[in-house]
């Protein structure tokens, strides 16, 4: 079992050039855990402290219900109240208020004569989604309020009306972190493992050792292993010890099985280390390798569904995603989390993640000798 | 002393040796030019928060002519695309393996109800994983009744609306359309990517292949190591941001309201901030694996998480917004968003762009410090 042997000692050679040296153990332990937290916090598409200003031109014991209602909400918070409309525009374009409420003079007076008042509401359009979305909390208020307006007139009684019953399975709440954070560990990982693997045959060929290794009686797939394994141990420790953290700090549900957890995560980080390592092989300097990686993480995270869902994408994109491991692991991290996932039910986005890997690590084991120079 | 003529000398040779390294080596163009576009086009093209045909299972079991109606309102309607369905164990099942958002049920009771009672409910369960998007499809499904019950109302039919509604005005983006704000978001990432990344193994490689230390003895002076570091860079880096610009705005119509020299004068500000911060990650590690993992933990993660560029920075906790303040990004992307979508505004630009040419100076400084530290003992 010379063969054991060998690939046994290129692995331990491969963790020894990232953990010898202090300053590289640090890096590649530390900030995953960090960033984790401080993005897990940051990455979250529901507001809360929406500032807002109020312009009340009717003055009236309506008015003054409904901006109640404004007050009492978690989500605002009220930073100024105008007297004229010519306010309305410092307060939006200075960014000193997201929304202004400007309650007309006859807001009342409709009321009372039973015709339609309106409330006009003007929001920063500058992040569209912060706008639409505060939007939609102004429209959930307002109509709360209308509602407890028509009770006291009796007209629910006489006209028509229907109602919406909104559910949502699997996130009743509808908290946006439990989408982000059950994705963010896959994410992550990707990253650090695209880096390690990229780096770590480009350094090799940067100073000129990799020569020595390739004439050195190695078999192409023995160094494969070798080179393959360690980043494949640091990226799982890293997506399993962020599911963790999903779990025990962001209270993130767990719904799934931890075996259906362990073989996704596995699955996927061998198909980033053969994309990492195919980079690798392409590249001659360990700038090649970083801006590679790149060039092909960016794509790969936009495209993934992770901050954007890909029900939204163009057709053709759509398509181009099949050929992305991001895409697979980030819907099979939330169907475990938050449906319930089994081995069973994510099996659909595990074999694709398998064939990736089937194609990249033997290209990249085959390039490694051809690349030499 | 040295002389003005030969100090000019010796930087244009630098320069020249400098900006040859970067056309031979592909990946830096890779970065700078090809790059940008790929994103832009990506970013353009691929990427929306709005969510439109949406695939809903539809169970009808009310077959009278008033819900035959709503059904088709919703068949109608853009951000739907309903599918019918027989029973809602068949429509579970769909949502389940993913097929569909969500149920559309229209009760066997709906056209009794409405007619006897005068009130009637429509159910929509929403698979609820995307947050997001489940409130807006939500918001959509409201949207869609509401329109019914108006056209009803149209047609002499009674029915109630709403006592009171809401007029919504979206300053700066009236269509709420979210690519005029995710491309000048956009552009605050390629110049990290370009800033940061790109020049944080240069310094390094230099010192790791000993060439530093052959550089630190020749009469070039530490500024002008800098300078001769900066500036290829920073022309590539305003290549690959004139590019973005110019296919935002032909290519994405996306609105550029203030000022074209404004923007590009404010970018070269931010630029500068970049290079300084991969300058310094690149001369304090001088192990290029070590900056390249440092520089993007804290110049490229911040850019895309802490920059405000697509997540609301207001809504995270006071410790992320106090660390957001010194990510130079957070301080473009109000100004790229302010300047493609709003105008001039001197009141949210001024203050933004002083912060910006502090940090540029400070990061630069520092780098030039760094620099001077000669060899390692």
């Amino acid at each position: 079992m010379s063969s054991l042997k060998r690939i046994i000692t290129l692995i331990l050679k491969e963790f020894g050039m990232v953990l010898r040296d202090p300053k590289s153990r640090i890096v590649v332990i530390v900030p995953p855990i960090l960033q984790f937290f401080v993005f897990g916090f940051a990455a979250t598409y529901d507001l809360t402290d929406i500032r807002y200003a109020v312009l009340d031109q009717s003055r009236t014991e309506q008015s003054r219900a409904l901006l109640a209602r404004f007050e009492g909400s978690v989500n605002f918070r009220l930073v100024s109240t105008l007297s004229s409309d010519k306010q309305i525009v410092e307060m939006i374009d200075g960014e000193k208020a997201r929304l202004v409420i400007n309650i007309p003079a006859d807001f009342s007076e409709k009321l009372v004569r039973g015709e339609q008042a309106v409330v006009q509401v003007i929001a920063d359009g500058r992040n569209s989604n912060v706008a639409a979305i505060a939007l939609g909390y102004v429209n959930s208020i307002v109509q709360q309020q209308a509602s407890s307006f028509a009770k006291t007139r009796g007209q629910l009684l006489t006209e028509p009306s229907i109602k919406l019953v909104n559910r949502a399975w699997f996130n009743e709440n509808l908290v946006s972190r439990w989408y982000i954070v059950s994705a963010l560990g896959g994410v992550i990982s990707m990253l650090i493992v695209m880096i390690l693997s990229s780096l770590s045959v480009a350094r090799e060929r940067e100073f000129g050792t990799f020569d020595q290794l390739l004439v050195a009686p190695f078999r192409p797939f023995e160094i494969l292993i070798g080179k393959a394994i360690p980043p494949i141990v640091f990226g799982l420790f890293d997506a399993l010890l962020l599911s963790g953290a999903a779990v025990l700090f962001f209270k993130i549900p767990f719904h799934g099985t931890v075996a259906a957890l362990v073989v996704i995560l596995t699955v996927f980080v061998v198909a980033v280390v053969g994309m990492g390592l195919f980079v690798s092989s392409l590249s001659k300097t360990m700038q090649q390798a970083l801006l590679g990686s790149f060039v092909v993480f960016m794509p790969a995270v936009i495209l993934g569904g992770f901050t954007t869902p890909i029900e939204n994408m163009p057709e053709l994109l759509q398509i181009a995603t099949y050929i992305n491991p991001l895409r697979y692991v980030v819907y099979g991290l939330r169907q475990i989390f938050l449906a319930g996932g089994d081995l069973h039910s994510v099996w659909p986005q595990i074999w694709p993640m398998a064939c990736i890997a089937a194609v990249t690590l033997p290209i990249a084991g085959w390039l490694f000798r051809r690349q030499t120079s | 002393m040295i002389e003005r003529g030969s100090s000019r000398m010796r930087l244009s040779g630098f320069l020249k040796k400098e900006t040859i390294q970067i056309i031979r080596d592909p990946s830096s163009l890779l970065l700078g030019i090809v790059m940008p576009v790929v994103l832009l086009l990506i970013f353009g093209y691929g990427v929306s928060l709005d969510p439109k045909n949406v695939p809903v299972a539809m169970v009808l079991e009310d077959s009278g002519p008033e819900a035959r109606e709503l059904a088709a309102r919703f068949k109608l309607s853009p951000y739907f695309k309903p599918q019918s369905v027989y029973s809602v164990a068949e429509a579970k099942e769909l949502v389940n393996s993913g097929n569909v958002d969500g149920i559309l049920i229209i009760r066997s009771d709906f056209s009794t109800q409405l007619a006897k009672e005068f009130r009637a409910e429509v159910q929509l369960i929403l698979n609820g994983m995307d947050a997001n998007r489940a409130r807006l499809i939500q918001g959509y499904g409201q949207g869609t009744i509401g329109k019914w019950l108006e056209v009803r109302r149209a047609r002499g039919k009674s029915g109630v609306l709403p006592p009171i509604i809401v007029e919504q005005r979206i300053w700066f983006n009236e269509s709420a359309d979210s690519t005029n704000f995710l491309v000048p978001g956009l552009l605050t990432l390629i110049m990290t990517l370009i800033g940061t990344l790109l020049t944080a193994l240069v310094v390094a490689r230099e010192w790791e292949r000993g060439t530093m230390e052959a550089l630190l003895a020749t009469p070039l002076t530490p500024g002008e190591i800098l300078l001769g570091k900066i500036i290829p860079y920073f022309i590539l880096g305003m290549m690959g941001m004139l590019l973005s610009v110019t296919l935002g705005v032909f290519l994405f119509d996306v609105p550029l309201r203030g000022s074209l020299i404004l923007l590009i004068a404010l970018s070269g500000l931010f630029l500068l901030a970049s290079l300084g911060l991969g300058l310094l990650i690149s001369s304090a590690t001088r192990v290029q694996f070590v900056a390249a993992m440092v520089s993007v933990i804290v110049g490229f993660l911040p850019a895309f998480f802490l920059s405000g560029l697509l997540f609301d920075l207001e809504s995270t906790p006071k410790l992320v917004q106090i660390i957001s303040y010194i990510i130079p990004a957070r301080y473009f992307v109000i100004i790229s968003q302010t300047l493609f979508l709003a105008g001039n505004i001197w009141s949210t630009i001024l203050p933004a762009a002083g912060l910006l040419a502090v940090m540029a100076i400070v990061l630069l400084g520092a780098t030039k410090k760094k620099l001077v530290r000669r060899l390692p003992q």
